[in-house]
């Protein structure tokens, strides 16, 4: 990787409403996890165990808007991080849980606690520790500013290698037939 | 055996035998079906299917298109309030408002029994006299909550609409300056009878000499145009006469087809003496259904002093007749060949061109498409002479131009100058006084700041199609171009991808903005918007859409800055809002089931 | 008559009556395009196709190739504009690529790719659209139409059934079925159909077969659309 030599850029990583697919792709990228860790050094994420963000140079995320949960975390990164990643299908259009947006969030949880069987006429939950839903699933760029994006579902390894190198070197992605996928 | 009458099938039959079982009037039956059925039900589908031995989808796309046919019920009377912005400055909304809660119906929706439906329409040509509304496409005038009470009345009371009070439908000509065409004595017939004698070239030549161009907003020349059309080869050539009308704060075609209807028609039998043409269309817009029977009268009685029909004032071989086509709520079909589509019942989107209507329109023959005022002011030509004519206006814009001016001025209504005039002389003309802004052309036009008032209506300076829209200092320039976003959203034809998306996506911008949302990204969405929509788009209809947001931009600015309250990114929706659904099914209210919207909060 | 011209530079021979786009693919220079079909009559709606001819923005599918034109199409700006086209198609849409069948196939999918689009950009609209699952061996997932017509030409030029057509208007547009209940079980349409088989999207879904093919081997995962004369051809022989 060609970038600055230096002081090592902090990245920091979660997932929202994903599956952690992207994370394992992100994983996937084997060996070349040496080179990267030489150039950077992960903040809050999954694979450090960090609970606290702080100050950063990168972050990547996983996963789309479905409570406000997601969305205070996302809104930390974006106020934490120089440059925020969309990473995978769901991030970028909000993916399989964006399918719930046909129906209305009444329906739904109509539906899940009263009318299906097996819960005993069930309450929606109430707890105040509970995020609530949204309305309808969200992509990350519909409320913050997302600088790049990587689609995929989840992208390959050599996807997120290839667009973390070409970011990394102040270029824009290029990923080229065969690693840009949306599947 | 007596079968018991329905009255759908009775209605299908009576549209299919007025049109002769022709498929091609498809639009004009399925009008006249819903007149005398208040919808187009699926029965009247299978009807027409059965009868024109059409696809069930060819007649559903066509009802489909146009907005102001329903293929569901939508009550017995059909409320749909003008909502040009210039009806808006006169309290349109509040007045829908009041109405929906007299009579316990929600805005688009249909009352319980079936009984009213009450909306918004785009811009229905009565800005000099609004704000105005249409029932069963009916114009109803200077609608005031009184009226709107008594209108209540009749509508609990069901009382047919043919029974309501005649003031209602009272629709003023307020022609408020004279000049050559709107002060001509030009008796019917008079210009036939100068210009016959001499020929169809002769004739020709005059239009070519009098330098008239076209008044529906391109400017094309008028004579250029007879005589491609003229020379092109076609089994039958035809006149089309575009009374579409649908630029918001346009009215004057209105005025010339209620006052003036002789000088329009007969312009049409001067072209079809030229290009040699048998039949001419008129093609009124919906929203002018009040003049229909008018204009049939006058056609009948054009036949009867043979100045239409067979052997036109004794001519052998002249032969011409006129009908009249009405839309049905659709401005795309102003868009010429758009409207040669509508003509031949189908969905009004624009062709493909080249080539172009002079050598394919209707029925791929070759066709003339004139503005009303266009076939008006060819009469005088023909009377005068082209030489004349030429001599009025200026080099390039020869002749006088109708103007309809509305908004803010005491006195609105019509005004007709030779081309040259300067916009400030208008101004003062109509009695408008601390004006800000005027828009020139409609939506699609340009909007001028108080600086640009000496500049001349002229195609060579600022050009027009005929609205003139006044805005005093009152009057908020965002809201005004926000108006038009959401018109040309809502009149998309949806044919391509740039206009179908990118009008919706300005729209939601828009809003975005006046709901405090905005913030510098939207600012470069929009710029990035209007180019695509520029040069990306299939019509003119697209190619315009931005106009009225740079414009304002670029001379209001003030107006948006005001908006941006945001200086990151923010999304378009309200976050906190989102919750709402989630709230009310949880019954939370707790801090944790709201989010801070401060501004600034967000990035 | 026939002649040449040139595009990004390169001279290209066409002969009478072709469109510039047809001139282009014969002549191996790809031009992106989605309601192009070259066996139908040209459509012009998508808007992907357009180039710039003499400085001039025009679709290159509708537009008659003429001697000496200077054509541009591959140039930055161009594609910057078409790019936002599928964008816009994205988020008018309900395009969730994972779980259609058609990834793979598709050639909205694969126009993105070529033009390098990340993301939809926009706030996507999430329209409702309920798929149509009554026919026996056809589904129609209404979520994935782009408008395009090919279906509607093909049923009425080719099948003569008229079993398609638009309806509504602007953003409302929608694909209907030639059935009073609106269902595709209660048309004449088979799978024998040609309408069946020429959507370049994921509405027409054969029941029987959706995985046949799998990821990673469909038309598109092994040459770029760029690198197909016939793209719809390709396609269609899933
Ligand atoms: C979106 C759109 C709407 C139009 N609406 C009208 C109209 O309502 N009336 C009209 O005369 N011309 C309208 N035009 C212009 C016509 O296409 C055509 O140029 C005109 O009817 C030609 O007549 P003229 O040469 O007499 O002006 C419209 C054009 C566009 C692109
Ligand atoms: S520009 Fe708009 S109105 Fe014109 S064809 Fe395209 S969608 Fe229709
Ligand atoms: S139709 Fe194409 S673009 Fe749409 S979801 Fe399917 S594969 Fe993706
Ligand atoms: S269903 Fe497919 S072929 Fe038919 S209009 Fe939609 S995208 Fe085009
Ligand atoms: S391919 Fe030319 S407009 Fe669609």
């Amino acid at each position: 990787m060609n970038t600055v030599i230096g002081k090592k850029l902090k990245v920091a990583t979660t997932s929202l409403a994903g599956c952690f697919g992207c994370h394992m792709s992100l994983l996937d990228i084997d060996e070349r996890l040496f080179d990267l860790i030489e150039l950077i050094e992960f903040d809050r994420s999954p694979l450090t165990d960090i609970k606290e963000l702080g100050s950063c140079d990168i972050g990547i995320i996983e996963g789309g808007l479905c409570n406000a949960e997601n969305v205070h975390v996302l809104r930390e990164f974006r106020r934490q991080c120089k440059i925020l990643i969309a990473i995978g299908a769901c991030a970028i259009n909000g993916g399989l849980p964006a399918q719930r947006n046909q129906l209305s969030l009444a329906l739904i949880l109509q539906e899940v606690y009263h009318t299906s069987v097996g819960l005993a006429n069930g309450l929606i939950p109430n707890d105040p520790e509970l995020p609530l839903p949204l309305a309808k699933v969200r992509a990350l760029h519909e409320v913050v500013n997302i600088d790049y994006f990587i689609p995929g579902c989840p992208p390959s390894a050599d996807t997120i290698w290839k667009a973390l190198n070409d970011i990394l070197g102040g270029r824009e992605p290029e990923l080229g037939h065969g690693l840009i996928q949306y599947d | 055996m007596t079968a018991t009458p329905d009255p759908v099938a009775a209605a299908v039959a009576a549209a299919v035998e007025h049109y002769r079982g022709d498929p091609n009037y498809i639009l004009q039956m399925l009008r006249e079906i819903q007149e005398a059925c208040d919808w187009i039900t699926p029965e009247a589908i299978d009807g027409l299917q059965r009868a024109l031995l059409l696809p069930r989808t060819k007649i559903e796309g066509v009802a489909g298109f146009y907005a102001h046919l329903y293929t569901r019920p939508h009550g017995r009377y059909r409320v749909l309030f003008s909502d040009n912005i210039t009806d808006r400055m006169l309290g349109n909304l509040e007045l829908l408002e009041y109405m929906c809660k007299q009579l316990w119906v929600e805005r688009g929706k249909t009352s319980e029994e079936g009984l009213v439906s009450i909306d918004t329409a785009s811009c229905t040509g009565m800005c000099d006299q609004g704000p105005a509304l249409l029932v069963n496409n009916y114009a109803i005038t200077h609608v005031t909550r009184q009226r709107v009470d008594e209108m209540c009345e009749l509508i609990r009371n069901k009382v047919a609409l043919a029974d309501w009070p005649g003031e209602y439908f009272r629709v003023e000509d307020n022609v408020r300056r004279k000049d050559i065409l709107l002060g001509s004595d030009c008796a019917p017939g008079a210009a036939l009878r100068a210009a016959l004698p001499r020929g169809p070239e002769a004739l020709l030549q005059e239009i070519k000499a009098s330098k008239l161009r076209g008044r529906g907003g391109a400017g094309f020349a008028t004579g250029l145009k007879w005589e491609a059309c003229r020379n092109a080869e076609g089994r039958a050539h035809y006149v089309v006469c575009n009374a579409d009308e649908g630029e918001p704060g346009t009215f004057k075609d209105r005025v010339l087809l209620a006052s003036y209807a002789d000088l329009v028609f007969e312009g049409m039998t001067l072209c079809a003496f030229v290009i040699g043409a048998g039949r001419g269309m008129l093609y009124l817009r919906g929203e002018y259904r009040h003049l229909l029977d008018r204009l049939n009268a006058v056609l009948e009685r054009r036949r009867r002093d043979h100045l239409l029909g067979a052997n036109i004032l004794g001519r052998p071989g002249f032969d011409f007749d006129i009908e009249i086509h009405l839309g049905a709520g659709a401005y795309i079909c102003g868009e010429e060949s758009a409207l040669i589509e509508s003509l031949e019942g189908k969905r009004g989107t624009p062709r493909n061109r080249p080539p172009f209507p002079v050598t394919h329109g209707y029925l791929d023959q070759p066709t003339v498409v004139n503005n009303v005022e266009t076939f008006a002011a060819s009469c005088l030509v023909a009377q005068g002479g082209g030489a004349r004519y030429a001599g009025i206006g200026t080099a390039e814009s020869t002749g006088t131009k109708i103007l309809s001016v509305s908004g803010d001025c005491a006195r609105p209504g019509l005004y007709e100058y030779a081309y040259g005039v300067s916009v400030g002389e208008v101004l003062a003309a109509c009695g408008a006084s601390e004006v800000q802004a005027v828009q020139v052309s409609g939506p699609s036009g340009v909007c001028l700041a108080a600086a640009e008032f000496g500049r001349r209506i002229a195609f060579e300076d600022v050009p027009t199609a005929g609205a003139l829209m006044v805005f005093d200092h009152s009057r908020d320039m965002f809201e005004v171009a926000r108006n038009f976003v959401h018109f040309f959203a809502h009149e998309s034809c949806g044919f391509c991808t740039p206009c179908r998306v990118g009008t919706s996506l300005l729209r939601n911008l828009m809003d975005k903005l006046r709901n405090g949302h905005g913030s510098p990204y939207d600012f470069a969405e929009i710029e990035r918007l209007n180019g695509i929509l520029q040069s990306m788009s299939h019509c003119g209809l697209g190619h315009t859409a931005c106009n009225p947001v740079l414009d304002t931009i670029a001379k209001f600015r003030p107006a948006y800055e005001r908006r941006l309250q945001q200086k990151e990114f923010v999304p378009a929706f309200d976050l906190d809002w989102a919750l709402e659904p989630a709230r009310q099914m949880t019954g939370r209210d707790d801090a944790g089931a709201h989010f801070d919207t401060a501004p600034g909060e967000e990035r | 008559m026939s002649g040449r011209f040139t595009i990004d530079g390169k001279i290209v021979a066409f002969t009478e009556g072709q469109t510039i786009i047809q001139a282009a693919l014969a002549a191996g220079v790809y031009i992106p395009h989605l309601c192009y079909h070259p066996e139908f009559k040209p459509h012009g709606s998508c808007k992907l196709c357009t180039v710039k001819v003499d400085g001039r923005h025009t679709a290159s599918c509708t537009m008659l190739a003429q001697a000496d034109m200077v054509v541009e199409s591959n140039t930055p700006a161009l594609n910057d504009e078409r790019r936002t086209l599928t964008q816009m198609l994205f988020v008018e849409g309900n395009h969730f690529c994972p779980s259609c069948e058609k990834s793979g196939d598709c050639k909205l999918q694969a126009t993105a790719y070529e033009l390098g689009m990340m993301s939809a950009h926009y706030d996507h609209f999430f329209p409702k659209r309920p798929v149509d699952a009554s026919h026996p061996d056809v589904l129609l997932d209404f979520n994935r139409c782009i408008l395009c017509s090919l279906c509607v030409r093909a049923s009425r030029d080719v099948d003569r059934k008229n079993a398609f057509a638009l309806c509504g208007r602007g953003i409302h547009t929608h694909l209907i079925v030639n059935a009073k209940s609106g269902r595709l079980a209660d048309t004449d349409v088979t799978l024998q159909d040609k309408a069946v088989h020429v959507c370049p999207v994921g509405v027409f879904l054969r029941k029987d077969k959706g995985f046949n093919v799998p990821i990673g081997r469909r038309v598109f995962d092994l040459k770029p659309i760029s690198a197909y004369v016939d793209a719809s051809a390709a396609i269609e022989k899933e």
